[in-house]
């Protein structure tokens, strides 16, 4: 349904003479791209044909047969693997982090959009750049670091930065911040600058300029950010996979690796498991489409 | 020490003109200095983002290099740490079998991603920027990968490669283990990686065509050019920041390129890549600080020539 949506709607704003036949050379770019289209969503499409096969069908008449449908391997990947544990993990990382990540960007952003000194290019070099470094040629001082951290235990049984959700979400919001800022400030700069001048005749302090003038009219920049961010964060792996060790404490992308040993033998239910880390992430996909495609081309583009 | 210039420059902004693009222009501006609440808000607003960037960031960074020139087991204390000048550069250049086959890789996962992904994705771009039904459609289709983990995108892509279960050894009748096997997985790895870079090259060419002048190609199209040579002559030129951008984008991604690998087999046995060599010199059996930092050095010393120019690029478009 959603597709078909989406397709009419270039039909719906273009005026009926658009439809002239179809010229041989445009029935040859339908095939190739339809080819494409078809080659690139088989590898998804694929996973979900596995996932939704019973093992002991596979074993026997192969992959490329036909039948032994069951949802068998969703409940057992669920229940073996902890999924709506490992979920839940990464909510209390990503959502805390994207939170933090969109208010402390917009405040440098602001900043760095509403007054034009000589330090703001430097300002925003430094957090842009941050986004961009290697996190693995950050990795040992930090890992030093987040071990000599001391937590109170009401908020992390390690009692260390290290082995935190805490710790995951500082590390995702110093990485992430970056791209918002960068983001954030061209999408200020071209906000008009009499808001200001108006808000500053009627006394506004800078809080409220920011708060008030300023971030409503930020809001497709912080949909558009925020969808993309929930999605970096919620796939992100690396940091989990090394400044985490309690197998339970694991978000769901980095704890699919965990569980290898266990689906080793059982490609069925790898799918299975695969599937289930990507519903959230295709849900956001679909729903939030344009959203996430703003996002990714504002960082590139000047919105 | 960064708050106090800015605290400076504080004082600086009655006396800015304004000349940012946006406004009429030469509006004079009534000597206004911002109340002390104002400043005390502007500095913490830029002073704890920068804290937790340049304390999570920008330190550990400056950290990594200086750890390269010592012997440290990491585990003792601070104090115990030896200056050793360069051994460990040359350690990893003539004692450390694994780090040609890993800037091999990377080389190749670069060149991979530069001659046939980024091209493959803006040459779509260019078929799905003109007006054709569905175009919707196949945009979607190819930029779909690009919402998963690169984690993920390694388990999904084993239920082709794997050996006894996989379909392609089913649908080819051979029995290559196309993740283990060394001669033949860092192809395997790259048409996975390459899967996912060529829909996100392909958005960003989308965006950067669209804003691409109409009356350009109007104008060579009346000239007699050729679409090929309109394109190549005229819009490719014209989108020169985002060429770097993708260009940046490429470097960084085949750079960084970790996630794949260590989810398949930790970076081992024909899949070598500094990032995966850095991460098993600290977290595995033997942690080797002041070799893994300067392995990390390597890295952060090419990653920062290509940020360099990607943050001259965009900054001159800032001030355009």
């Amino acid at each position: 349904m959603n597709t078909a949506t989406l397709t009419r709607e270039p039909a719906a704003d273009k005026p009926a003479p658009r439809r002239a036949p179809l010229r041989p050379a445009r029935v040859v770019l339908h095939l190739f791209l339809g080819a494409i289209a078809i080659g690139w969503l088989f590898p998804i499409f694929w996973a979900v044909l596995t996932s939704l096969r019973s093992y002991d069908y596979t074993a026997i008449h192969g992959y490329v047969s036909f039948g032994g449908w069951t949802f068998d391997n969703y409940v057992t990947a669920w229940q073996s693997a902890e999924f709506g544990k490992h979920l839940l993990n990464s909510v209390y990382i990503t959502v805390p982090a994207v939170l933090l990540t969109l208010f402390l960007a917009s405040c440098v952003a602001f900043v760095i959009a509403r007054f034009s000194w000589k330090l703001n290019i430097v300002l925003l070099g430094l957090f842009t750049a941050a986004n961009l470094l290697p996190q693995q040629a950050l990795l040992i001082p930090l890992f030093r670091i987040f071990t000599e951290v001391p937590l109170p235990e009401f908020m992390s049984d390690s009692e260390l930065l290290y082995d935190s959700y805490w710790g995951l979400i500082l590390i995702n919001v110093a990485f992430q911040c970056g791209f918002c800022v960068f983001v954030l400030s061209n999408y200020m700069k071209a906000l008009p600058r009499e808001l200001y001048e108006a808000a500053m005749v009627d006394g506004a302090s800078i809080w409220r300029q920011y708060w008030q003038v300023t971030m409503p009219l930020c809001r497709p920049a912080l949909a558009a950010l925020a969808t993309l961010e929930v999605t970096w964060i919620y796939n992100e792996f690396f940091w989990a996979t090394v400044l985490m060790r309690t197998g339970d404490k694991f978000p769901v992308t980095s704890s699919l690796n965990n569980l290898r040993g266990e689906f080793f033998t059982d490609n069925n239910l790898v799918s299975a498991g695969s599937v289930l880390v990507a519903i959230p992430t295709l849900v956001v996909f679909f729903l939030l489409q344009k959203q996430f495609v703003r996002g990714l081309t504002l960082g590139a583009s000047k919105g | 020490m960064s708050d106090l210039p800015l605290i400076q420059a504080d004082r600086a902004v009655p006396s800015r003109a304004a000349t940012t693009t946006f406004t009429g222009g030469g509006r004079r501006r009534r000597l206004r200095l911002l109340s002390r609440t104002d400043r005390v808000v502007i500095t913490l607003m830029v002073l704890v983002p920068l804290l937790i960037v340049v304390g999570l960031v920008w330190l550990p960074a400056l950290a990594t290099v200086a750890l390269s020139g010592t012997s440290w087991d990491g585990i003792g204390p601070l104090s115990e740490i030896e200056w050793v000048g360069g051994r460990n550069y040359s350690d990893v250049i003539h004692n450390y079998p694994p780090f040609v086959p890993a800037i091999q890789n990377n080389l190749l996962w670069l060149a991979a991603l530069f001659v046939v992904a980024t091209p493959l994705g803006m040459f779509l771009a260019v078929l799905l920027d003109k007006e054709i039904r569905g175009s919707r459609f196949y945009q979607t289709a190819l930029y779909l990968p690009v919402v998963l983990s690169l984690a993920l995108i390694g388990f999904v892509w084993q239920l082709i490669y794997s050996r006894d279960q996989g379909l392609l050894n089913a649908v080819l009748g051979t029995s290559t283990d196309w993740y283990g096997d060394p001669d033949v997985n860092i192809w395997a790895v790259l048409v996975a990686a390459g899967w996912r870079h060529v829909g996100y090259i392909m958005l960003l060419y989308l965006a950067g065509l669209k804003g691409v002048d109409p009356s350009l190609r109007e104008a060579a199209s009346v000239d007699g050019a050729t679409e090929t040579s309109t394109f190549f002559r005229v819009v490719f030129p014209v989108m020169r920041p985002i060429n770097i951008i993708v260009l940046v984008v490429t470097v960084i991604e085949s750079l960084r390129a970790f996630d794949l690998v260590w989810v398949i087999n930790k970076g081992r046995n024909g899949l070598e890549l500094i990032s995966a060599l850095v991460t098993s010199n600290v977290v595995g059996e033997a942690s080797r600080i002041g070799f893994g930092s300067a392995l990390a050095t390597i890295m952060l010393a090419i990653s920062l020539i290509f940020i360099t120019a990607y943050l001259a690029v965009v900054m001159r478009e800032d001030r355009r």
